[in-house]
């Protein structure tokens, strides 16, 4: 195992995440109650997602600078396990809002309409399927240059696209999610400070699972190129 | 590594001969398992996946290595 430090704080960060995540008292909210717990995995998710997206776009931005073939491996990697934390986010979602948005008096079915009108959803979803085109992009190209250039162009657009879908748009309309005013993950004020104890390590150990899953990925990628080119 | 690994195995052996004692004896460890709402029971649970998760990475991690030296 390579520089395992970070590894074990992974380890110890998402043990601390799921005992205390659990057992501190959290703030009974209408609707929400017990289920704000839901803060330290479903949003964390989101967190992975926007950050592995984030390091994509870095390493497109480095290919771009050094034509070197090694930072097209690391980009293509971060956002398909971007994509993978963006899916369990939505999933995840999916069986909350099912038991606190969902109108309990109607079948599930006829609640779908108010929440399908969810700024956040449909932002993310469509941030996904740029993302998800990013994908389509490259595969499509057989030459391995012209592929690695024009995909790094366009993770920069699709992450540029991110802004405004998943930051700007939903926080000017209308939500049902809440800490529409502001940053709602981040702002102080939102969330009690109990939670904030446990949100805080929960966002980094699930980030660093994210990355860790992705340096094997990436440590596969490069020794199956190696195998081709020998 | 070999020494680690069998480290492993001896520690989690005792720690399950522990709680099968417990439970025999319902001495503190079943009690506190039944307090809360019996919400220990889902942690435990939890954990376990959580354990298996990351000892499976951890061994996908170490063959990879081990790739990485033969080539």
């Amino acid at each position: 195992m390579r520089k395992s430090w970070w590894k074990i704080l992974c380890v110890v960060l998402l043990i601390y995440t799921f005992v205390a995540g659990l057992l501190i008292k959290v703030p009974k909210l209408p609707a929400l109650e017990q289920t704000s717990r839901n803060l330290f995995f479903h949003v964390g998710m989101w967190a992975v997602m926007m950050t592995l997206f984030t390091v994509s776009v870095v390493n497109a931005i480095r290919y771009l600078r050094t034509f070197d073939l090694k930072y097209d491996i690391y980009a293509r990697q971060y956002s398909t396990m971007g994509i993978f934390f963006g899916i369990l986010g939505y999933i995840t979602g999916t069986i909350w809002m099912s038991y606190t948005w969902a109108d309990p008096n109607n079948p599930l079915f006829d609640s779908f309409s108010a929440v399908a009108r969810e700024p956040k959803l449909i932002g993310t979803a469509i941030a996904l399927l740029i993302y998800f085109a990013y994908m389509i992009l490259r595969d499509s190209i057989n030459d391995m240059d012209k592929r690695a250039r024009i995909s790094a162009v366009y993770n920069i657009f699709a992450y540029a696209m991110i802004f405004p879908t998943i930051w700007i748009i939903p926080r000017l309309l209308p939500s049902l999610h809440p800490g529409q005013q502001g940053n709602p993950a981040l702002d102080f004020k939102d969330v009690s400070p109990e939670m904030r104890m446990v949100e805080y390590p929960a966002f980094i150990g699930w980030t660093l699972l994210g990355v860790w899953i992705t340096t094997l990925k990436i440590r596969l990628s490069i020794l199956k190129e190696r195998k081709l080119s020998q | 590594m070999k020494q680690l690994k069998h480290l492993f195995i001896l520690l989690v052996s005792l720690v399950s001969t522990t709680v099968i004692h417990a439970q025999g004896n319902k001495s503190d460890f079943g009690e506190l398992m039944r307090s809360n709402g019996r919400i220990y029971v889902v942690i435990a649970v939890m954990l376990t996946i959580l354990a298996s998760l990351i000892l499976y990475l951890v061994r996908l991690d170490r063959k990879i290595s081990n790739l990485e030296k033969e080539n």
